[in-house]
């Protein structure tokens, strides 16, 4: 109903809008508290800034959105839209539903264009075909977060090569702790585990590689990711009936001190704090080395702003996207947000979490931005699956991935 | 014809030049149009909503399309896929499932509309209880269902004492489905009892008391005299039933997604689930899937018509 709520506001809105120069058009999904909040905070200032524009938003419910945008970038095109980077944004791209925003990029006259200088380590996930389709303005750090006191309590220090998390995990497991939480009903989370174990025993250019489907799933290095898997697998170091819980159905049991580890992304802190958990018994850390000396590269999901194709007003969109990407505004936006700013210039606030994030990322060799938005939509959905039945049935790997291969070979055709 | 065309001769029968144009080409086929007219709102809406649908969906199975992008037809060949595919095996095998078990709804409500069909005090209320779960939603009971479920849910310590502590039947391939199919019963058996106990209300006492004194009791005179008189309610029920069971859909999605990977998918999940989930948007291989499902309820409604058709002509 809200969802029909929200669309019925957004069409009327469209409606009425009227098309004078200087109106802005923006359509987001932004109905949660704190990007409300951050969002109503840059649109002000914006407006602030450059009184001759008018701001007008469509809000969507996030679900709706994801079945709105289809509709609306087709029929009766925003000026503005929030999205995603990476491979989610492709559809729309290849449809020719997204303005070319490559001039913002480099030094083309745009008054603090030239957003290269301040997102270099962001603009790749923004390229499609060498050109750039959109502004980044916030993201989050994906890790292990664990419980500091049971890790104390196990005698157990922070792991940071592939062994020492192991070892950690069977000490867990020995003392009656779970060692690692998941909660796989809706799937992702599982990529999220898979990723990191990709990333760590193959490095980032392979897990690019891999979701561009330019290495079938029967690949000796595939099985390399799964035969680590199975250390963690086949000893029972994951919570039992994952299955049926979503991702916050398992966080209960970490906040009991049932299970001491999690591998999420960040945006889950505030519910461990919500929780009870605070700065003294919940702590981050990075996934640890698997194979030494591969560089680091992490999981750092963008949210990102694009301009439709069909844009009225493509000036002022541009100026808003530019206004976006100043490490002053991302800064401010991302306070509230309780993210990071992707502007290597915009500091954050002091929080453990946020500055371990800023930090990691910071020096993270490159950012993958998760296997559900790096894969085209179709192998994100059954490489999840495939995932997922192998945590409840290792022994079934074989059988797993070669339906994924079978499923590459159709995909990517 | 009827009186509509002779009335005006009758009322102006000194005026035949008016009466000549009053016999007008509408005036000579109203009767034969007049229903096609009241029947054209409805048959406009059924052309749109229902028949252009198919066709549309059966030419959409045809091409290789993802909503935006320009289609390409591709003949056959998501059917081919589909017989491939082993999660459609999976889901056609699920709806079975969903068939068969279903049916105990039919069984169970009669059982409970005999009980429940008795003059104390209070039976009214008690009666609109039972009837309750039909009345809320399949969501609501897809979710209390889900937590029911929970190994810390509601009956996990029963779980405990049958020693099978921390079972989680929604994560276990094997079983979710029956799991989702008794919170899918569960309101079908309401629905079951409501038909019956109508039907219940509308028995021939005197066709009891007949078979009463000739000696029927018990079991006997249940299934000789009163199951027979049922035969509407039964035949509603299953009818019911049966599509009931073929559209599962919503506690699927609500309690398990179709998961654990995808073993608890049915059909009209399934379809949803690579045409309009968030991971899909393979528009053609989702219409496949429907074609199928379309198929499927085809013979079974033919079936039906069929054997209403040869009832009618019995006059039953």
């Amino acid at each position: 109903m809200k969802k029909i709520i929200a669309t019925l506001t957004a069409i009327l809105a469209m409606g009425f809008s009227s098309s004078f120069a200087g109106t802005l058009v923006i359509n987001t999904d932004l109905t949660d508290p704190a990007p409300k909040a951050a969002f109503e905070w840059a649109f002000n200032k914006f407006q602030e800034e450059n009184p001759d524009v008018t701001i007008e938003v469509n809000n969507f419910d996030h679900e709706g959105y994801k079945q709105a945008i289809r509709n609306f970038l087709t029929t009766s095109p925003p000026d503005v839209f929030n999205w995603y980077a990476g491979n989610r944004m492709l559809p729309f791209v290849r449809a020719g539903l997204v303005e070319d925003v490559s001039d913002i990029w480099s030094d083309t006259g745009w008054v603090d264009g030239n957003l290269t200088e301040g997102m270099s380590h962001a603009k790749k996930p923004m390229t499609i075909g060498g050109k750039q389709w959109g502004i980044p303005y916030t993201y989050y750090q994906w890790g292990v977060y664990y419980r500091k006191d049971i890790f104390a309590a196990n005698g157990i220090s922070v792991p940071t090569t592939w062994d020492e998390f192991v070892a950690a995990c069977a000490t867990l497991k020995a003392a009656g702790v779970t060692p690692i939480t998941i909660g796989s009903k809706y799937l992702w989370t599982t990529a999220g585990v898979f990723d990191y174990l990709n990333l760590r025993t193959n490095g980032y250019e392979f897990h690019m590689a891999l979701t561009k489907g330019e290495i079938p799933y029967t690949d000796p290095r595939v099985h390399a990711v799964f035969d680590k898997w199975d250390e963690l697998v086949k000893p029972g170091y994951f919570l039992e009936n994952h299955a049926s819980l979503a991702w916050q159905e398992a966080i209960p049991p970490m906040i009991n001190g049932e299970a001491a580890m999690y591998v999420m992304g960040n945006f889950s802190v505030a519910l461990f704090k919500e929780g009870g958990l605070t700065n003294d018994n919940l702590g981050f850390f990075q996934f640890p080395e698997i194979t030494p000396g591969i560089p680091m590269a992490e999981e750092a999901p963008t949210d990102t702003m694009h301009i439709a194709s069909g844009a009225k007003n493509k000036t002022d969109a541009k100026r808003f996207l530019i206004f976006l990407s100043r490490a002053d505004v991302q800064e401010e936006m991302n306070k509230t947000l309780g993210q990071l700013p992707v502007n290597s210039g915009s500091k954050v606030d002091p929080d453990p979490f946020l500055e371990a994030g800023l930090n990691m990322l910071n020096n993270a060799y490159a950012m993958a931005q998760f296997y559900d938005r790096d894969a085209p939509a179709e192998m994100a959905s059954e490489g999840m699956k495939g995932f997922q039945e192998y945590m409840v049935n290792p022994d079934r790997r074989d059988k797993i991935l070669e339906r994924l291969e079978k499923v590459r070979q159709r995909v990517y055709k | 014809m009827g009186w509509f065309s002779t009335t005006p001769f009758l009322n102006v029968p000194n005026s035949t030049q008016i009466t000549y144009r009053k016999s007008s080409w509408w005036k000579l086929n109203q009767q034969r149009l007049t229903p096609w007219i009241f029947l054209f709102p409805g048959l406009l809406l059924f052309l749109v909503y229902v028949i252009w649908p198919i066709f549309n969906s059966l030419y959409i199975s045809l091409l290789q399309w993802d909503g935006l992008s320009p289609a390409i037809y591709v003949g056959l060949s998501n059917y081919i896929e589909l017989l491939d595919d082993e999660y459609f095996y999976i889901s056609l095998m699920n709806n079975l499932k969903w068939l068969i078990l279903f049916m105990l709804a039919v069984p169970i409500g009669l059982g409970l509309a005999i009980f429940l069909n008795q003059t104390i005090f209070g039976i009214r209320l008690i009666k609109s209880l039972f009837f309750f779960p039909f009345v809320i939603s399949q969501v609501v009971i897809g979710i209390i269902f889900s937590w029911f479920y929970n190994p810390r849910g509601v009956i996990g310590p029963f779980l405990d004492k049958l020693g099978l502590s921390n079972y989680a039947i929604l994560a276990d391939e094997n079983f979710a489905t029956y799991g989702i199919i008794f919170a899918g019963i569960y309101p079908q058996i309401a629905y079951c009892m409501i038909l019956y106990l109508t039907g219940l209300n509308n028995l021939n006492t005197d066709q009891i008391e007949a078979g009463r004194m000739d000696g029927a009791k018990g079991f006997s005179l249940f299934k000789n005299i009163i199951l027979p008189q049922l035969k509407p309610a039964t035949f509603l029920a299953i009818v019911v039933t049966v599509i009931g069971s073929l559209r599962s859909f919503d506690m699927v999605a609500i309690m398990t997604q179709g998961g654990p990977y995808g073993s608890t998918n049915v059909l009209a999940y399934y379809m949803f689930e690579t045409a309009l989930s968030e991971y899909g948007y393979r528009m053609g291989y989702g219409s496949a899937i429907a074609a199928v499902l379309f198929t499927i309820m085809m013979f079974y409604i033919l079936f039906f018509i069929y054997r209403m058709y040869q009832s009618e002509k019995k006059g039953l």
